[in-house]
């Protein structure tokens, strides 16, 4: 099979990788570079476990070609954490306890990054907005959400 | 299955690919093409593509606004110019899904997808595709037959007055749920009264489709319970609503009606 070449930043750091035409980037992603903190899900756009920021913004790494993030920075659940302390989010989520069978979990992470770096105070709308391309088949969404919300207060004190 | 992706600088080049080659697919966002490959549709073996960055245009007039078929949900939504688009934009999927669906994706989507095209029907919007420009209501009418094989480039539409499009997608779900059914109704309203109505249903066919019945049994009535009771009369007249796992047919055709009638005295 055809492959290309393809260069992007993940998680900071810079990548250079043969993939193959029409792969996708959660299969670039998991069988290729080895980051699996990207979780495929349903496949279909439907349930949010891929989603991944392209450029800062939220998309779903299993509906997106990994040959058309060429020159992109991608980031993803497994850049989170900074010199093995835990970012705000994962810190919240763990404390309340907004994790349970934890497959939707990197997803969640990546749509409460994507909403707290352009609305770093989100009301409850809001969070429940951001997060709903996200499926939780443990139906956990209310410790998700207020582990959202517990994050932007955190963050908010840290900043003051 | 091996899949290629094959990029070309423009439209029409992609679109000569397309027609030469009937195992390719045209790729715009991926959420509904890629989708189709990743649950195992083998009818087609390459995905072609144009990086014309002109497809992801947006032009706002005084009166008018044209959009490249590239523009996303999440541009639409972040330009306050296109606040008319606003809450069908919205309608569409989750956040990431309107990061990556394009204009030109929603006008293929099959029921119960495509909010915003019911939207730009109701608008009388225009479609430029290979090379011609045509009204929406003829693409959605002629899409599989006549252009499965072309580009669509450009939607084009004149810009409503403040508050003469009204939207509404009934979804069992909230925030994000497949729609049961969508409705668009542009109104020209005089002193209480319906000079002219355009109103659009999805779910209630196989795509976006209009109501001209309701549109005739609106003009010239009131905007009252009584005025608007004819059309209602004649609301599901010319529909074939799909049945799928979020309503049978016979239930979107109990409840259209209804949500009309709410939609119109909103």
């Amino acid at each position: 099979m055809a492959k290309v070449p393809v260069q992007f930043t993940l998680n900071g750091e810079e990548r250079a990788e043969f993939v193959e035409s029409g792969a996708t980037l959660l299969k670039a992603l998991r069988e290729k570079i080895g980051d699996m903190s990207v979780k495929g899900g349903c496949h279909q756009g439907t349930c949010g476990s891929c989603s991944v920021l392209i450029d800062g913004e939220l998309r779903l790494s299993c509906l997106t070609l990994a040959e058309m993030c060429d020159g992109t920075s991608i980031e993803t659940t497994a850049g989170l954490a900074k010199e093995g302390v835990l970012h705000p989010l994962q810190r919240a989520f763990n404390e309340g306890f907004a994790t349970q069978c934890g497959f939707c979990t990197p997803g969640m992470l990546m749509a409460a990054r994507a909403l707290l770096d352009r609305n770093p105070a989100p009301t409850r709308d809001d969070v429940v907005e951001a997060l709903a391309g996200n499926i939780c088949r443990c139906t956990g969404y209310e410790p998700i959400i207020q582990a959202v919300l517990a994050a932007a207060r955190a963050n908010s004190v840290n900043a003051a | 299955m091996a899949l290629t992706l094959q990029s070309f600088p423009t439209a029409e080049a992609a679109g000569a690919a397309l027609a030469a080659d009937g195992a390719s697919r045209y790729l715009g966002g991926g959420t509904l093409v890629v989708r189709q490959a990743n649950e195992g549709d083998v009818s087609f073996s390459r995905y072609v593509r144009a990086s014309d960055p002109a497809l992801a245009e947006i032009l706002v007039s005084e009166r008018e606004a044209t959009l490249g078929a590239a523009v996303t949900m999440g541009r639409i939504l972040a330009d306050p110019r296109l606040a008319c688009l606003a809450e069908a934009a919205h309608a569409v999927g989750g956040p990431a899904i309107r990061n990556m669906a394009t204009i030109g994706g929603n006008l293929y989507a099959s029921a119960p997808y495509g909010d915003l095209g019911v939207a730009l029907l109701a608008l009388d919007a225009t479609v430029e595709i290979g090379g011609e420009t045509i009204p929406l209501a003829d693409f959605l009418r002629e899409r599989e037959a006549s252009h499965a094989r072309s580009v669509l480039t450009r939607i084009r539409f004149a810009l409503p007055e403040d508050g003469a499009l009204r939207f509404i997608k009934v979804s069992r779900i909230r925030p994000k749920g497949v729609s049961v059914v969508t409705i668009a109704a542009h109104l020209v309203l005089k002193d209480g009264v319906i000079e002219s109505a355009r109103i659009a249903y999805g779910g209630m066919a196989d795509r976006p489709i209009r109501a001209p019945a309701v549109e005739a049994a609106l003009a010239g009535r009131p905007r009252t319970a009584e005025g608007i009771r004819a059309a209602l009369a004649v609301a599901t007249e010319g529909t074939a609503p799909i049945t799928d796992a979020i309503a049978s047919a016979w239930y979107r055709t109990q409840v259209l009606p209804v949500h009309l009638g709410r939609l119109l005295l909103a």
